[in-house]
């Protein structure tokens, strides 16, 4: 690996950085813009709006915790939540690993802080074309955090004239995201299994009136169908 | 929810989300988790995506419709199926928010 200088990113990383960031900044502008009207419009005060993507910075839990929000949910239901719809960054980043040995605990802090699904799969595709530079990663990084927290801050400007926000299909945002993550995970018939066990018991609890951690509980049983159709389905022969 | 609080429930949402990215590569470096717990958890994501979408298609106003009026719900399946077939992201996501706001300035 080559050494980088400490000091801000020249020009050149910066260019390169911006070309690559290009393709999740044109999504992440209009999806930060959804949550940035609809967190609005959920009673939170533009500072908290703002707050949330400056520290969170994770597009579906964000936009989840806005409709709990709106709902009156508990402190402990939204924290709750939030760590099961991000618990997918755990193989993000136990994935990303053994990719970033050599980098300092602090330089992987920085990392850490801005792994999102998208650049994540920028950076597996990046490193497993030899591209490793550090300063180009953490570039990137922060050019797609800017691109977010700037949609945040137009959704919170033009949230006045979008009414409710069911004209411009607002809220299919997350649905819509869930959906585009969803199928990306749908890789053998245990995860098939998983989805379809997940989706069912959380349908199943929401018609018993089930709510709050109805679906939490749902997803996380279904998470253990899915593993133990794949022990039945990789059992050693008797 | 008032402000203090809701800033609260915020910093603690960042805390548990940081959790997620980085313990991984803080604490492993190089290392890996036990091959039963990576499988288990390799099966969360999908589960939890699907439970928490499914009620959003299948029950948007409370109750379970099938309908040809529960637009979120056509527009959902569009929107899965080219994400089936192109591994995109936003394309998805824009194909079904157009559907819904097409339908709905059609219908009123």
């Amino acid at each position: 690996m080559q050494h980088q200088p400490p000091h801000i990113p020249d020009q050149g990383v910066f260019k390169a950085a911006f070309s690559l960031t290009l393709p999740i900044a044109m999504g992440y502008v209009p999806v930060g813009m959804a949550y940035g009207v609809l967190a609005g419009k959920a009673g939170l005060s533009a500072v908290n709006v703002l707050l949330m993507s400056v520290l969170v910075y994770a597009g579906s839990a964000q936009l989840v915790a806005v409709g709990l929000f709106a709902s009156g949910a508990a402190l402990a239901s939204i924290v709750a939540t939030t760590f099961a719809v991000n618990l997918r960054h755990v193989l993000f980043a136990a994935a990303m690993s053994p990719l970033l040995r050599g980098w300092r605990k602090r330089e992987l802090a920085a990392f850490a802080f801005e792994l999102t699904d998208e650049s994540f799969a920028l950076h597996a595709a990046r490193f497993g074309r030899g591209d490793r530079d550090k300063a180009l990663t953490l570039t990137i990084n922060v050019l797609a955090q800017a691109s977010w927290v700037g949609g945040t801050a137009l959704g919170l400007l033009v949230g006045d004239v979008m009414g409710d926000g069911r004209a411009f299909a607002l809220d299919f945002a997350l649905p819509g995201m869930f959906l585009a993550l969803l199928a990306g995970q749908l890789a053998g018939p245990s995860q098939v299994a998983a989805a379809v066990a997940g989706a069912g018991l959380s349908l199943g609890a929401a018609a018993l009136g089930i709510t709050g951690y109805g679906a939490l509980a749902a997803g996380l049983a279904g998470a253990a169908c899915g593993f133990g159709v794949e022990k039945w389905m990789t059992r050693k022969p008797v | 929810m008032d402000d203090a609080k809701a800033c609260l429930t915020i910093v603690a949402m960042a805390g548990v989300t940081y959790l997620t990215r980085s313990a991984p590569l803080l604490a492993l470096a190089g290392r890996t988790l036990s091959p039963w717990a990576i499988r288990l958890l390799a099966h969360v994501p999908a589960a939890v995506l699907a439970a928490l979408v499914a009620p959003a298609l299948l029950r948007p106003d409370g109750r379970m419709d099938f309908g040809l009026g529960n637009v979120v719900l056509w527009a959902g399946l569009a929107s899965f199926a080219l994400a089936v077939r192109t591994r995109g992201f936003f394309g998805p996501v824009a194909l079904g928010m157009g559907i819904v706001a097409a339908a709905r300035y059609v219908l009123g």
